[in-house]
């Protein structure tokens, strides 16, 4: 199967626009045998003598042309006319190369400095670990788990975009509030786990916090 | 190479300005130039507490506003030759601060002195920040109780975050200084422990100021408590988390742990 190349009068834009197509996929035509259709071109344009020169020159393999008004110099130079072969239809050339595949958006945060009040972080795409602590007045969110391995003493939230499987752990439980997938406890509610190692999890529509060593 | 401290802490009352008094005080005894810089505009303290109130022709407001010159603002303390202050207007408000013509002061202050000293007003609002914007070490003054050591956690967020030096992506110097320590009521447990402030704020530890009346009579007096009565416990510790901030390695004397300073607090009461 060979691609057909039209090009539109006057050659010498059309040149400029095949360029600027071969500057977004350089190797659109690389080893792609290319039938050029001349029926666009009247014979008097004054590229149309270096036409195959100029396609050449930028690695476009021309087998024949077609669709020419009598038989030019520059179509000689390509062996003349193809006789017989059929149109298969219009390819559509891909306006843009293909992308890169995406890098992975990242689904883990680590925090090293300790969070202080007043600062909310808020990471929606996956878990959120903190070195060191989470002040009294600070918030962290995550869409996923929560892993803080200093005092727990703000805010946690976990499951923020909807994740009922997230879970919150802690070296040492002094919350103000923990909250998972929109459920939430405050520091009343977890009088017997205050200063523990903890980790916190959703039952059905309760936090269960047990105890870890 | 200059360097600019902000005494800064959040909340209010906790002894930013006496300390900036002190620790200037303290800084320009060891010969060092230095400026203290009142930030606290429409309630400016630092020029009654460095005994300068009557001094006072122009201010770094009119400074900002090209009425005066910043040598005319300046006054020198008539106790220490090294020593400056640099007034607050009393009667404007922090809107008259404008971010250029504070660059363009603590540039010009940067030149003249060692160390220049940002005396912040209390809050987080445009004062406060402006006083920290240029700072390249951050004093955080604390008093062993939980609401002042949540306002100093705040502070510190906003010094790693707001200040021209994180704004570059470099680290600000940031010292703890521990005021009104009482430690005959931290024995008792009503009020937080130095380890426990330590461990909530987790930034290294200057110093440790003794509750004492001295610092209220040296107030009273005009005078920094490090130049009113230098053998006086606060004076002493005050004096210590200079030469620290200079570099010395100069032994942590946690008030009421040694017994030779029980006895000077004991006999001042006596007397």
């Amino acid at each position: 199967m060979a691609f057909v190349l039209s090009p539109d009068a006057p050659l010498s834009a059309w040149m400029v626009e095949l360029d600027a197509q071969i500057e977004r996929s350089a190797t659109f035509f690389a080893g792609r045998p290319i039938v050029v259709d001349l029926s666009g071109i009247p014979k008097s344009d004054p590229d149309l003598d270096t036409l195959f020169d100029e396609l050449r020159a930028r690695g476009i393999r021309v087998i024949g042309a077609e669709g020419a008004d009598g038989l030019t110099p520059a179509i000689q130079s390509v062996g003349g006319p193809l006789i017989g072969g059929r149109p298969l239809g219009l390819y559509e050339v891909p306006d843009d190369p293909p992308d890169e595949p995406p890098a992975p958006e990242p689904t883990s945060m680590v925090l090293d400095e300790p969070v202080r009040s007043g600062q909310t972080i808020l990471f929606p795409q996956g878990d959120l670990t903190v070195s060191g602590s989470v002040a009294s007045g600070a918030e962290i969110m995550a869409g996923g788990s929560i892993h803080v391995y200093g005092v727990l003493r703000g805010r946690a939230i976990a499951g923020v975009t909807g994740n009922p499987q997230a879970r919150i752990f802690c070296k040492k439980l002094e919350a103000e509030l923990i909250s998972i997938d929109g459920l939430y406890m405050t520091a009343e509610d977890m009088e017997g786990f205050r200063g523990k190692s903890i980790m916190a999890r959703l039952e059905g529509s309760s936090i269960i916090i047990t105890e870890i060593s | 190479m200059a360097k600019v401290l902000v005494v800064t802490s959040g909340k209010g009352g906790v002894g930013k300005t006496t300390s900036t008094a002190a620790i200037g005080a303290a800084l320009a005894k060891t010969g060092k130039n230095v400026v203290v810089v009142d930030f606290d505009v429409g309630l400016r303290n630092l020029d009654i507490v460095m005994g300068a109130e009557r001094r006072v022709v122009f201010d770094m407001i009119n400074v900002i506003q090209g009425d005066a010159k910043l040598a005319q603002a300046l006054i020198r303390d008539k106790r220490i030759e090294t020593l400056s202050i640099l007034p607050a207007s009393q009667t404007r408000d922090k809107d008259a601060l404008t971010s250029e013509g504070v660059a363009q002061v603590i540039a010009e202050l940067r030149e003249k002195f060692d160390w220049v000293i940002c005396d912040s007003p209390a809050g987080i609002e445009r004062g406060a920040s402006l006083a920290m914007h240029h700072a390249d070490v951050a004093l955080i003054v604390t008093n062993p109780e939980v609401s002042s050591v949540r306002d100093s956690d705040r502070i510190i967020g906003l010094l790693d975050s707001k200040t021209e030096r994180a704004s570059k992506g470099e680290r600000i110097e940031k010292h703890l200084l521990l005021t009104r320590y009482d430690p005959v009521r931290a024995a008792r447990g009503d009020m937080l422990k130095t380890e426990d402030v330590l461990e909530i704020l987790s930034i290294p530890l200057l110093g440790i100021i003794p509750e004492s009346p001295e610092v209220l009579r040296a107030s009273n007096l005009g005078t920094p408590v490090t130049l009113a009565n230098p053998e006086a416990a606060p004076a002493r510790a005050y004096m210590d988390a200079a030469k620290r901030l200079l570099g010395e390695q100069i032994p942590m004397t946690v008030p009421g742990e040694k017994t030779s300073l029980l006895g000077k607090l004991f006999g001042r009461r006596v007397a």
